[in-house]
């Protein structure tokens, strides 16, 4: 691993080295992983607790004629068998989604996906639960499929969602951005247009662990505790009080440690609601806990997007416009978790990193009888197929003009001093240097050496393959002016409270799954008010015990409530000041702050640290009028603007011209995150997001077959990538702060997931160039690179 | 957590105990030893036993050994062991080259190479290796014990020559003067099934001739070995042309089904591919080759 622009040593850091505020600090939640201590879901076991299992449908389309609960609820154990009919009779067959759709909870008229929930067991252990589930005898009559997507609006097309009236086909939405008069008018005019169906296969997150949730309602109290796999605890808690009518203050929702989301834990699970119901209706607290097949069969997906897309240049190279055309296959119900204007999230940053004349993009969300979603996969609201489709087209672009990839980019790429950049699709990127990100990593690749040893290699007949991507993202959402997921302002709120003692306690509105929230929001504080950084709590996941937020995905953790933790300590810092004033019996304006401490300016050997001016404000010291006696302090954080973080990716793969079989041999990621809070998790995160996209590019989809039926419902059909299809990460940053975050930070999360995968597949086709191919699909398996070269002839290389 | 329908457990603690068990419980009783295949089929409801036979005690079947012309393994071996024994390295380098690409270091440490041919999955590696290799399995049962050639062990896919009352013990390799073997594989991700793989095992007479070989093909719908490239080889001398021919005719003693690893097409040309591969490398080995005899022979390009 090479890291470049290291910072310089932290002069505030403790007798050990680590450092107070911002800096390379272990992760405070890792002693308890590392030792197994970790609470999850399943850890959780409450007394004289209940366990559900969930009967899914075999088929992918079928009227449901009949089911016969006999035998089940005769199984030994077997408290409960819940149907459709139950729930239909309790107001809760259906459930909206997070995108004003409705989805079934189990089925009450139709299935619409292999996979559906159609009943519900309630054991007494979680054996006799699943085995019961082979005793519901159930009558199919089962009809034709939607399972193509570009079938889906044709005339003679099942329609999927017959239950809704006057319904006769499976559009779902139409949406654009851009103008589409001027681009076509740029595209007229141009000297050169290429063009490309570009599919982002349907893909899913696939967290380590599943989705689950223990539901413990108390009738004496009416108080419901969920404890649940979520990654946005306040938003389902106020959704829950939306569907089942308990009244908010009545829900506690608590998602205890979550092992990885990726967007899969954004939605609200049939299995969540049927836990709540069994819970009401058996009087005892009901775990149900998915295995592994139900997570990758039944829970959100990811992408599923294909899109027509279009580039025009001038032959010299210099980009003018891109459009495209999308089909969006949502599944069955439309359950996507985007910010209510934006049915295609974030899409329209397809735009990408490039000086545009023109821009314009128009999305056509279709039904079709596959597992619903569309929320995931460390997306950014779509960002992932955005930055796929524009970084695809460059390089197409590119061969038909016969430049260097990485010169066309250089040619086009935003310049700094045109930042903030208002885009042709309505975003205004916040700041950027993205010329120098790319020279960097050509230099940390050493590009132009390998681009004369892939010359060397082609004149002896091996294929290796240089790829480069460029990627802008949009993360943090955001204003509430332009964004809400179902009417809720997707701002995050942030307390904290300095004990007398001067240790500190900060409670936040986002979730954890493995982002290093207790370090890196603990570091945030640390730098803001000079405590260390172990003497902070980070307090989450508890609606009881946080204020209100809209959870931990799209990036937007500390783009979002990283602002919010900021604001609220410099809040602290600034009420201390007036403590201190009071302490020191001079005015606050006679006061200067270096980190963890006011003095008086002009003598710095008078001053108070927090910690004292915690105690004198708990204490006796006589506060200055409007002063509490406390060092406590919220805020709610509304972003004036998304960020945009941005990076340039260049990826080195060798082909074996026998087999088809693709070796990712080097990988240089340089990444802009603005304002580096903790650089070992930056680096962890980035990681993780260039594993993924070695997953997407090379291994990883979800096939169905003609009748629906989903053909990676376990590990063993759908592959994730291991750490021997990754090679070591090269990883260098630079650093250009956001504007108007209050620490300059744009967020990490998802940068190396949505940049990685153009890069693997721009390196693929072009090691495959010598044959005359400029575009391949993903996933790149050894077949598909296999069959691409077949019947084409080997011209000489 | 996926829950297998509901199974009874037994340990066996000798060999003898084993075989009772196996006759107490009947055909619906099943052996696990590393569990690896099993496990995850009973997880899924594809496989249900009601009794499951635990013979991981049975320490005596856990062995590598030289008998004059022939390797004795044991059929609880595990993977790792078979991975990171000198012995088999130097006779037989077509099983690293195998166990190499079995799944992973967690599933190799206790997969068993006994496990692996009694679950004859049509993608098992090991079936493969024992085909080219000659090898024979000792199967025990009430009655006794009785030696069986890998055409006659093998029945097809999950299915072999094993009775419900009979364990599988030992699989004898012979050794071969001047020999070399290899195996590649082609795999999505290390530790998937392989889309294809070849092996090959050859030994040479005197004059640098090829005295034996055979050529085995996984996951591309061929039991035991390609009939038509031994009697192609035998007595040639080794050779690119030579080699082309065997991987045209392994490719059409290929018989594979498409499905989410790849088309048939494919498949077939990887038959090819493998086996020209295989072979070249199999016959660079009879030159370090000094198992059998102590005299490693160069072979002559034909």
């Amino acid at each position: 691993m090479t890291i470049l622009q290291e910072h310089a040593p932290n002069p505030a850091a403790d007798d050990e080295g680590r450092p107070i505020g911002y800096g390379r600090l272990q992760r405070k939640e890792d002693p308890r992983f590392v030792r197994g201590r970790g609470h999850y879901v399943d850890d959780i076991t409450l007394p004289g607790m209940l366990h559900g299992a969930i009967l899914r449908s075999p088929v992918a389309h079928a009227r449901l004629v009949s089911i016969d609960t006999t035998a089940a609820l005769a199984h030994p154990g077997v408290v409960a068998v819940i149907t459709g009919a139950d729930l239909l009779g309790l107001g809760l067959a259906w459930a909206p989604t997070l995108s004003a759709d409705v989805q079934a909870v189990l089925v009450t008229d139709k299935v619409r996906f292999q996979g559906q929930e159609v009943a519900f067991v309630v054991a007494e252990d979680r054996y006799a639960a699943r085995d019961a589930l082979e005793l519901i005898e159930v009558d199919y009559d089962v009809l034709p499929p939607v399972v193509d997507a570009r079938k889906a609006l044709d005339a003679d097309a099942p329609v999927v969602r017959d239950e809704m009236e006057g319904r006769t086909d499976n559009h779902i939405f139409d949406w654009e951005a851009g103008n589409k008069a001027e681009t076509d008018a740029v595209f007229a005019a141009a000297d050169v247009v290429v063009s490309q169906e570009i599919v982002y296969p349907r893909s899913h997150p696939a967290p380590m662990e599943t989705c689950g949730a223990v539901a413990d309602f108390d009738a004496v109290t009416g108080k419901l505790t969920l404890y649940e796999t979520s990654q946005a605890p306040h938003a389902h808690r106020t959704l829950f009080a939306m569907v089942a009518g308990i009244p908010e203050h009545k829900i506690r929702i608590v998602s205890p440690d979550i092992g990885g989301g990726f967007g899969n834990k954004v939605g609200i699970y049939p299995g969540y609601i049927l836990a709540v119901v069994g819970s009401i209706v058996t009087g005892k607290p009901v775990k149900w806990m998915e295995d592994r097949s139900e997570n990758l069969m039944s829970t959100s997906f990811a992408r599923d997007y294909i899109m027509q897309g279009e580039i025009a240049a001038t032959k010299d190279g210099r980009i003018l416009a891109v459009r495209t055309k999308v089909l969006a296959d949502h599944g069955a119900f439309n359950a996507t978790a985007q910010p209510t204007k934006y049915p295609a999230g974030f899409f329209h940053i397809f735009t990408g990193s490039y000086d545009l004349q023109a821009a314009h993009c128009s999305v056509t969300g279709v039904y079709t009888n596959k597992a619903p979603g569309g929320v995931a996969y460390a997306c950014s609201f779509r960002v992932t197929e955005a930055v796929y489709l524009v970084e695809r087209l460059v390089d197409i672009l590119a061969a038909k003009l016969e430049m260097d990839p990485a010169e066309l980019r250089l040619k086009n790429l935003i310049k700094p001093e045109q930042f903030p950049y208002p885009n042709k699709t309505g975003w205004e990127y916040d700041s950027g240097d993205y010329e120098r990100a790319l020279r960097l990593s050509m230099k940390m690749a050493g590009y132009d050496d390998l681009r004369r040893e892939q010359q060397a290699k082609r004149d002896r007949g091996e294929l290796m393959g240089i790829g480069i991507s460029f990627f802008t993202e949009t993360v943090g959402a955001g204003p509430r002016k332009h964004m809400d997921i179902v009417g809720l302002g997707m701002n995050d709120g942030a307390e904290l409270r300095v004990h007398p003692t001067g240790k500190a306690v900060v409670r936040i509105s986002v979730q954890s799954q493995g982002q290093g929230h207790e370090t890196t929001f603990a570091q945030i504080v640390a730098e803001e008010i000079g405590i260390p950084p172990e003497d902070i709590d980070v307090v989450h996941g508890d609606t009881d015990q946080t204020p209100f937020g809209l959870g931990t995905y799209g990036s937007r953790s500390t783009p979002v409530s990283g602002a919010a933790v900021a604001l609220v300590a410099r809040k602290v810092r600034e009420k201390a000041r007036f403590i201190a004033a009071a302490m020191l019996e001079t005015r606050p304006e006679d006061l200067e702050w270096e980190k963890g401490r006011w003095f008086v300016k002009g003598d710095p050997s008078v001053g108070k640290t927090i910690a004292e001016i915690a105690m004198g404000a708990y204490g006796t010291v006589a506060l200055p009028e409007g002063i509490d006696g406390n060092l406590d302090a919220e805020v709610t954080y509304d972003p004036p603007n998304l960020t945009f973080p941005f990076g340039a990716y260049i990826c080195v793969v060798d082909v074996d011209p026998g087999t088809g079989h693709v070796t990712v041999r080097r990988f240089v990621a340089v990444d802009d995150c603005g304002t580096r809070i903790n650089p070992m998790i930056i680096e962890g995160q980035v990681h993780g997001g260039l594993t993924d996209g070695v997953g997407m590019a090379l291994m990883q989809f979800i096939e169905f077959d003609e009748s629906g039926n989903n053909l990676g419902g376990s590990f063993m059909d759908y592959l994730i990538p291991t750490a021997m299809e990754v090679p070591d990460w090269e990883t260098g940053y630079t650093v250009t702060p956001s504007p108007h975050h209050p620490i300059g930070a744009k967020g990490i999360g998802e940068s190396a997931t949505v940049g990685s995968p153009p890069a693997i597949v721009n390196a693929v086709v072009d090691a495959l160039a010598p044959f005359g191919i400029t575009h391949m699909d993903m996933p790149c398996t050894p077949a598909r690179v296999w069959a691409a070269i077949q019947g084409r002839p080997r011209p000489p290389i | 957590m996926q829950i297998p329908a509901p199974f009874e457990y037994a340990r066996a603690d000798t060999v003898d105990d084993a075989i009772a068990l196996l006759s107490r419980y009947g055909p619906e009783a099943r052996i696990i030893a590393g569990g690896h295949s099993l496990l995850p089929m009973m997880k899924l409801r594809l496989a249900r036993p009601e009794w499951l036979i635990d013979i991981n005690d049975l320490f005596e079947l856990d062995f590598v050994l030289r008998d004059g012309d022939r390797l004795r393994i044991g059929a609880l071996t595990r993977h790792t062991t078979l991975l990171e024994s000198a012995e088999i390295a130097a006779l037989f380098p077509i099983v690293g080259d195998a166990e190499r690409v079995i799944a992973d270091p967690i599933v190799r440490n206790r997969g068993t190479i006994g496990g692996s041919l009694c679950q004859a999955d049509p993608a098992e590696d090991l079936a493969t290796v024992c085909d080219v290799l000659g090898a024979e399995a000792i199967v025990r049962g009430p009655l006794g014990e009785r030696m069986l050639t890998m055409t006659e062990f093998h029945r097809g896919a999950y299915e072999t020559a094993v009775a419900a009352d009979e364990l599988l013990c030992e699989v004898r390799i012979p050794i071969r003067p001047r020999s070399g073997s290899a195996y590649e594989k082609v795999e999505r991700r290390v530790g998937d099934w392989a889309v294809a793989a070849a092996g090959a095992a050859l030994s040479f007479a005197e004059d640098g001739t090829i005295a034996e070989a055979s050529v085995g093909l996984t996951a591309v719908g061929l039991d035991g070995t390609v009939g038509a490239v031994t009697e192609l080889l035998r007595g040639e001398r080794p050779g690119e042309q030579l080699f082309i021919e065997a991987g045209r005719l392994a490719a059409l003693a290929a018989d594979p089904v498409a499905d989410q690893r790849g088309p048939v097409d494919y498949k077939r040309h990887l038959a090819d591919e493998l086996t020209r591969r295989v072979l070249r490398r199999a016959t660079d080995r009879v030159a370090e080759f000094a198992g059998a005899t102590g005299h490693p022979t160069t072979p002559q390009e034909g």
